[in-house]
């Protein structure tokens, strides 16, 4: 099964993205994983490999940029796909996001359809991680 | 609001409202640090935070009005945070007012309030205004360090402002290379950051991904602080944590970096700057393994392997529970209780008969086994449902911040007591009622500030709430310094109004006269709300008072002050009741308002004004006869030595005339039908175990009456 690590501080949000990528079309379902801060990330990454990361930007300590840089440096998590989340807003922390690595980003807030369709297209013809 | 699941909705909801308070906490902390030194950033941040998670909240649930506005507070807290922006009053103004909408919007949302929020739109303009007249980023002062740009890259916005601020104020860039042990690293790391709170700030953590080991991780820790290398070395450095002061670079360097402004165009892919590789020497060893470190404590492969187990817990060791369940659960238990007490009966029965006596004490035994069990369940399933007053106290300080602002008033709250718990539905319905009898102390009490100096008191108003539990009560009271209450104008208006009867006005006492504020032709006119300064709409607020099973008493001298004084009972879902009979009808009287049951005795009785009285212990106390209130028809059998069962609330006392008392009992009370709701002096209905129903008779109801007489409903007139 391919495992999500989904890293939100926000609960609310944690379900919502839960609940859009549950079923998980042709590839689901997925095992999800969720983390409530970059700490919890770093925590629960030595449990993986993950198939993806969907990770938030903003959260407190370790932020979301942090979290895609060492995923990116590390031998273990390279090949993991790796999504962020921000809010419109946040323009510059996106495109830092991207050039530290990230294969995409959303806005939020999220639309569950372009959720699971973006996961497929980052999952599909990607060797499952173990 | 879009379709989602009942579930998800109530989650919105609940980290909605969980997120709100601890921002109007930070905001009240914020406006009492304005102006004592500089704004704490960490707090604005998290200001910003709770205002951010809100708009991705409220776009995920498609809560239009709710995002609009944290859009709009999220510009402004954005420019508040990033400095482009000054915290004056009328900024912080504005944040206060949004929390208040977002409450309004939220209850709208849930459905609980009809709010057309037509005054929104024009709320959001004022923010937009606010965050549009932010002046451009400040040039940069150009100091220079030796950062590594890995690090550079990773900054949020918000982070690269923190760090250019801080080199802008002259302090030195510090980079703490800490080892944490996944395990532990919460309660490391807070005791790191309490550490270094005071001597600087941390602007940001990266995980250096070098020697990862699945139960340890290294983190960098870029610090700006004005302490020396030697303080800080002392203060935080140890054997897991190596800090290096980041040395400036002279602006004549080649390839300078510029400190942040540059950083835009900065990825990984270049050239490493010299802090991280090109002066290798004034880099901080690496620190092995941690198994190998010489000095770590020795681990052995259990510990590590629970250490392990550990790391996969979330951070935080709470759960969010919807009230209802723990309603269904307390439910359950007074199924419990009520099987309890069938089974108690059972076993004194079977205790009673000889030939099976073996059995009856090994029933015994058990029984009380199964008590003591339920009663710990009853307890651990009550103190779950308890919340400190506090979390409504900070809810009322916004309140008066509010309101004496606008009423152009300085008041001054003192709270005592907020860490007094109280059943999470009671802290819910209490919100109400206190927050208008702050509103009226403010606009009607405290006294204008040219007022208040000509009759030489304090210019700024002093506002009182203070909490305590008083054996399985609580009390909370609302007391202001402000003109205390008028009682001769509030005589003449009931009377003008024809509530009160010219001849009648000579007997009232002081307190009968104080108590005029709550009746409801009285108080909810305005007008006399400032006549007598106090008073609008304090009707409701005693109903409401009233329903949660509490009194409000209030004490008011002309000139000094006025106090309310609410008494509520901790938790409404179980109650001990003394269960008795009257005419060979079961009711129950909740125990918390039982001060003693007497036998009446026939030669202290006598009649004062039409209200039956006995003397206790040199003491009059007011009789109600239960079988007379409630017109009950009689068996036949008359109980020649009838008991009193003294309940009381607050200093109020009263004498129930019962027949027999059977005991007490631990009782569930459930709502009435329609057709007994409207009668006072009924609390609800129990259920006793034996099929039978008990009525559950309301102590503070009866009091009142007995009291005040009279009132808007007959007590029990449609019971018989």
């Amino acid at each position: 099964m391919r495992r999500i690590l989904v890293v939100e501080d926000s609960a609310a949000t944690r379900s919502f993205v839960r609940s859009a990528l549950e079923d998980g079309g042709d590839l689901g379902p997925f095992d999800i994983v969720e983390a409530t801060s970059g700490f919890d990330a770093l925590r629960l990454l030595p449990r993986g490999p993950y198939d993806l990361v969907i990770t938030d930007i903003n959260m407190p300590d370790i932020n979301g940029l942090e979290l895609v840089q060492f995923i990116r440096k590390s031998d273990r998590h390279r090949s993991t796909a790796l999504i962020i989340i921000s809010t419109q807003s946040s323009e510059k922390d996106r495109a830092r996001g991207l050039s530290l690595g990230a294969d995409d980003y959303l806005a939020k807030p999220l639309d569950p359809e372009a959720l699971l369709s973006t996961v497929q297209r980052l999952l599909t013809n990607r060797p499952a991680a173990g | 609001m879009a379709d989602m699941g009942d579930k998800a909705r109530e989650e919105f909801f609940s980290e909605a409202h969980e997120i709100i308070e601890g921002l109007s906490r930070d905001l009240l902390q914020l406006d009492s640090s304005r102006g004592k030194g500089p704004v704490d950033p960490e707090l604005v941040n998290n200001i910003f935070r709770a205002v951010h998670t809100l708009k991705g909240l409220a776009g995920l649930f498609g809560a239009a009005r709710m995002s609009a506005l944290s859009h709009e507070l999220e510009n402004v807290l954005d420019d508040l945070r990033l400095g482009k922006i000054e915290l004056s009053q009328a900024a912080l103004d504005l944040l206060f007012r949004g929390v208040t909408i977002y409450g309004r919007i939220l209850a709208v949302e849930k459905g609980t309030r009809s709010d057309p929020l037509s005054d929104i739109d024009e709320f959001l303009r004022e923010l937009a205004d606010l965050s549009e007249s932010q002046s451009d980023d400040a040039p940069i002062s150009g100091a220079f360090y030796e950062l590594d740009p890995g690090l550079l890259a990773v900054l949020t916005e918000y982070e690269e402002h923190r760090l250019r601020t801080n080199i802008e104020q002259g302090q030195s860039l510090f980079r703490l290379r800490v080892r944490f042990e996944l395990a532990t690293i919460d309660a490391a790391l807070s005791t790191l950051k309490t550490k270094a709170k005071p001597h600087g700030e941390i602007i940001t953590y990266l995980p250096t991904g070098e020697g990862a080991e699945a139960d340890s991780i290294e983190l960098d820790i870029l610090m700006a602080s004005k302490a020396s290398l030697d303080v800080l070395r002392s203060l935080l450095g140890g054997e897991q944590a190596q800090i290096e002061e980041v040395p400036r670079r002279s602006p004549s360097a080649k390839d300078p970096v510029l400190v942040p402004s540059r950083l835009g165009s900065h990825g990984p892919s270049h050239d490493p700057l010299p802090y991280a590789s090109a002066h290798p020497a004034s880099a901080p060893p690496r620190p092995k393994a941690v198994a190998q470190r010489p000095g770590a404590l020795p681990k052995t492969a259990s510990t590590a392997a629970m250490a392990a187990e550990v790391s996969l817990r979330s951070v935080t060791q709470t759960v969010r529970v919807d009230i209802r369940k723990l309603d269904l659960l307390m439910n359950i238990v007074g199924e419990l209780s009520i099987v309890r007490n069938a089974i108690g009966r059972l076993t004194e029965s079977v205790r009673k008969s000889p030939e099976l006596r073996e059995i009856g004490m090994e029933l015994y035994r058990l029984h009380r086994g199964f008590e003591r069990q339920l009663a710990d369940l009853q307890s651990g399933i009550l103190e779950v449902r308890m919340v400190p007053l506090g979390q409504l106290f900070d809810k009322l300080a916004r309140v008066v911040r509010q309101i004496s602002r606008e009423a152009d008033k300085d008041v001054n709250l003192v709270i005592t007591g907020a860490e007094t718990e109280v059943d999470k539905l009671i802290v819910e319905e209490l919100s109400d009622p206190l927050m208008h009898m702050i509103r009226n102390a403010i606009d009607h009490a405290i006294e204008a500030r040219i007022e208040r100096e000509r009759v030489g008191k304090p210019a700024v108003g002093t506002i009182a709430l203070n909490a305590f539990q008083k054996a399985s009560h609580v009390v909370i009271e609302v007391e202001d310094d402000g003109k205390g209450i008028d009682e001769s104008k509030l005589v003449s208006a009931a009377v003008k109004r024809g509530l009160l009867a010219q001849e009648e006005v000579t007997e009232l006492v002081h307190r009968e006269v104080l108590n005029l504020v709550f009746i409801p032709g009285l108080s909810t006119k305005s007008d006399v709300g400032e006549l007598s300064g106090r008073g609008v709409g304090m009707d409701v607020v005693k109903t409401n008072i009233g329903k949660l099973g509490g009194i409000i008493d209030i004490y008011s001298e002309r000139g000094i002050g006025t106090k309310f004084t609410v008494t509520l009972p901790i938790t409404l879902a179980i109650i001990s009741a003394l269960i008795v009979q009257v005419e060979g009808r079961t009711f129950a009287v909740p125990l918390a308002s039982v001060q003693e049951a007497i036998w009446l005795d026939p030669a202290a009785l006598r009649r004062v004004e039409g209200q039956e009285m006995m003397t206790l212990r040199g003491a009059t106390l007011p009789l109600c006869r239960i079988n007379e209130l409630f017109a009950l028809s009689s068996v036949g059998k008359t109980k020649t030595r009838p008991y009193a069962v003294v309940v009381s609330v607050g200093a109020r006392r009263l004498g129930l005339v019962v027949d027999e008392l059977i005991g007490q009992q631990d009782i569930v009370i459930k709502p009435l039908g329609p057709s007994l709701k409207r009668v006072k002096g009924f609390a609800g209905a129990t259920e006793l175990g034996d099929q039978r129903v008990a009525l559950v008779l309301d102590a503070p109801a009866l009091i009142e009456e007995a009291f005040l007489g009279g009132g808007d409903a007959v007590v029990g007139a449609s019971y018989g």
